[in-house]
C-alpha cells in the first residue's frame, strides 16, 4: 500500500513554497513540528471567524457552537487514541505542559494516595528521553525524595532492557518512557517494559510525541497509564497538547492550575473541584487550537494511520539503505528498519552538524541539527550534535534521493576546501 | 544572493582546520565556560591581562566552522590590544552580526573577522559566531579591565 504522496503534498500549502535560490521547498523537519494542511489551516480560522466564543460559558448560540466544537475535538482524539472514555482526554498547550502537569500533579497527590512518591522510591526514565520527559521527573525526584533510574541506550541507539529487573523494581512507582526516540527513531518495545511495571505496581507514563502522528495508538489495547502528545506534530495546531490518562488515576490526582472553569463551588477560604478532566483544564482554554486539532485528526484518519505507518516504513527501508551506502556517514540509531521510525539521524566526517545543515538548507533541504533537546544522549554517543531529517506522509522516496544527492554535495563543497 | 560560498570563505575555513591559540595556557588571569544551548557549542577561554592590556586568549572548544573559525581570529586580533581597544573590536563585530548583512564590518578595526560578515545573513549562525567573542567579553568584566 502506498500513499498518493503528489496528492497529499497538495494539501499542505506551505510545502509548495519556494525557498533560497528558488529552490522548491524540501521539508524533512516534521519531528520538530510537522506541516498544517489547508483543512487544519481554515478550521481554526473558521474558529474565530464564525464560532468564537468562551466555551462551557455564554448563554448564548455561538458558545454552543465553540462548545460542540471543542468537546467534538475532544471526542475525536479520545476515539483516536482508543481511550475508554472522553473524560480522559485532558487539553493541554504542548506535550510538555502534559508532563509537567502530570509530575507536578503526582508530587501533590495525598500522602497516602496509591500515586503519592516518598523518600525511597523510584522513578524510571531512560537515556533516550527528550528534555521534556526527563527534566520534569528529575525535578519531581528532587521534591519528594524518590531517586531517579534510568535506561541506558544501546550502541545503536535502542533503549537496553538487560538490566530492567534491577532498574524496575519494587521501589519503582513511575516509569516514563519515550515511546519512539526523536533522535535515533527507535521504537521502544513496550510490553514486557508494561509487564514488569506491572508486576511492581508502578504507573506507566508514555511520551507519544514521535509515535501518534506515525502509527496507530491504542491506549487500552496498550495497557499503560499516561500518554501525552502535542497537537503540532500531527499535522495539527501549535499551541494545543494532549494528556490521556485513565479515569481512576486522574480522579486520584489534584488539580496542577487553579482558576476559573475548573471548580464545582467556591467560597472565601475553600474551593471544590469539578470532575475530570474539566478539573485540569482551568481558565478559557485554547478552542481555536482544538479545532485545529479536531480537523487534523478527521485528516488523518481520512488517509488511514495503518497507510501513513506502511508507507513511512518503506521511506525507512529506501533510506536506510541509501544513507549507510554513503562514505563517511555515520548513521545515529537503529540500521534496520524493524520497530524504528522514518527518523535519521547522522554526522559526516569532519563536518559539524551545523555546517551540514547550512550546505542543506543552501540547497532547499529543511533539516534539523544540533542535540535535539536530547542532550544527554548526544553526551553517551561521545558527540555536540547530529543532522536529523525526519520524514512524514507528505514525503517521498524521491526526497530520499535529493537529501541523498544534498549530503554528497555537502561532502563535496566541503572535502573540496580542505575538510 | 548570498551563497554558500561567500559564507564559507577560505580565511573562515583555514582557520577552521589551523585554528590559532588553540589549547588553553596552563595559567590565565581569568577562565570562562560558554556554551551555546541551541547546538552544544562549547568554549573554554583563558584570558591573560597585564594591567589594562591583554597579553594572551586562549581557547579550547568544540563547534561548527563558524564558531570555531571566529574563536581562532579573535583570539589573534585583541593579542597585545588594551581592554578598551578589544571591547572596541568586540562592539564592532557584534554590530556586524546584528546587520542583517548591511554592515561590511571595517577591515582596519576588524582586520580578518570582515570575513564573518556573511554570517549576519543568517539569524541562526549569529550566536555561532559570536561565542568566543561573549566569552572573551564575559572573561573581562571578571579581569575587571572593563565595567
Amino acid at each position: 500500500m502506498s500513499l498518493d504522496v503528489a496528492k497529499i503534498k497538495r494539501d499542505f500549502p506551505l510545502l509548495s513554497r519556494k525557498v533560497r535560490h528558488d529552490l522548491p521547498l524540501l521539508y524533512l523537519d516534521s519531528g520538530a513540528t510537522s506541516q498544517k494542511p489547508i483543512k487544519v489551516i481554515e478550521a481554526e480560522s473558521d474558529f474565530y471567524r464564525f464560532h468564537n466564543s468562551a466555551v462551557h460559558r455564554g448563554a448564548h448560540l455561538i458558545a454552543e457552537e465553540a462548545t460542540d466544537i471543542y468537546e467534538g475535538a475532544r471526542a475525536k482524539i479520545a476515539h483516536f487514541i482508543g481511550a475508554e472514555s472522553v473524560d480522559e482526554v485532558i487539553f493541554t498547550k504542548s506535550a510538555t505542559e502534559s508532563i509537567n502537569l502530570l509530575a507536578y500533579s503526582l508530587g501533590q497527590a495525598r500522602p497516602n494516595s496509591p500515586v503519592s512518591l516518598k523518600p525511597g522510591d523510584s522513578i524510571v526514565v531512560s537515556e533516550l528521553e527528550h528534555h521534556a520527559n526527563l527534566i520534569p521527573w528529575q525535578e519531581l525526584a528532587k521534591r519528594t525524595g524518590a531517586s531517579l533510574r534510568w535506561f541506558p541506550a544501546t550502541e545503536d541507539g535502542r533503549l537496553d532492557l538487560r538490566e530492567i529487573e534491577q532498574i524496575i523494581d519494587s521501589s519503582t512507582k513511575i516509569v516514563a518512557l519515550t515511546h519512539q526516540s526523536n533522535v535515533t527513531g527507535a521504537i521502544t518495545p513496550l510490553s514486557s517494559l508494561l509487564d514488569r511495571a506491572k508486576a511492581v505496581g508502578a504507573i506507566t507514563v508514555i511520551d507519544a510525541c514521535q509515535s501518534v502522528p506515525h502509527f496507530p495508538v491504542d491506549v487500552q489495547k496498550l495497557g499503560i497509564d499516561f500518554l501525552a502528545f502535542s497537537g503540532h506534530k500531527m499535522v495539527g495546531p501549535t499551541g494545543i497538547g494532549l494528556l490521556w490518562g485513565r479515569k481512576s488515576l486522574l480522579e486520584e490526582l489534584p488539580p496542577f492550575l487553579f482558576g476559573g472553569s475548573m471548580v464545582t463551588s467556591v467560597s472565601m477560604s475553600d474551593a471544590t473541584f469539578a470532575p475530570v478532566p474539566r478539573k485540569f483544564e482551568a481558565g478559557v482554554p485554547n478552542m481555536a487550537g482544538a479545532a485545529g486539532l479536531g480537523a487534523a485528526v478527521d485528516y488523518l484518519q481520512s488517509i488511514g494511520m495503518d497507510a501513513i505507518h506502511n508507507h513511512e516504513l518503506s521511506l525507512t527501508e529506501y533510506a536506510l539503505a541509501k544513507l549507510q551506502e554513503i562514505e563517511g556517514l555515520t548513521l545515529i540509531g537503529p540500521g534496520e528498519s524493524s520497530d524504528r521510525g522514518a527518523v535519521f539521524s547522522f554526522t559526516l566526517d569532519g563536518i559539524h552538524p551545523h555546517d551540514v545543515g547550512q550546505a542543506l538548507d543552501d540547497r532547499g533541504i529543511a533539516v534539523r541539527t544540533g542535540h535535539h533537546c536530547a542532550w544527554p544522549l548526544m553526551k553517551k554517543f561521545g558527540i555536540t550534535g547530529t543532522t536529523r531529517a525526519t520524514f512524514y506522509l507528505y514525503n517521498s522516496l524521491e526526497d530520499v534521493d535529493r537529501l541523498v544527492e544534498g549530503i554528497d554535495e555537502t561532502q563535496r563543497f566541503f572535502t573540496s576546501r580542505g575538510l | 544572493m548570498v551563497n554558500l560560498e561567500s559564507l564559507y570563505q577560505e580565511l573562515i575555513l583555514d582557520h577552521y582546520k589551523n585554528p590559532l591559540n588553540k589549547g588553553l595556557a596552563s595559567d590565565s588571569s581569568v577562565s570562562v565556560h560558554h556554551v551555546n544551548p541551541s547546538c552544544g557549542d562549547e568554549v573554554d577561554l583563558n584570558l591573560i591581562v597585564a594591567g589594562q592590556q591583554i597579553v594572551s586568549v586562549t581557547w579550547d572548544g568544540v563547534g561548527c566552522s563558524i564558531s570555531q573559525a571566529s574563536t581562532s581570529v579573535l583570539s589573534d586580533l585583541v593579542r597585545g590590544k588594551s581592554a578598551p581597544e578589544a571591547l572596541r573590536i568586540i562592539e564592532a563585530f557584534s554590530e556586524v552580526m546584528a546587520s542583517k548583512g548591511s554592515n561590511g564590518g571595517d577591515p582596519d578595526l576588524l582586520g580578518d573577522a570582515v570575513a564573518f560578515a556573511g554570517v549576519s545573513r543568517y539569524p541562526a549562525r549569529i550566536k555561532c559566531a559570536l561565542l568566543g567573542w561573549m566569552a572573551l567579553k564575559d572573561a573581562m568584566v571578571q579581569a575587571k579591565v572593563i565595567g
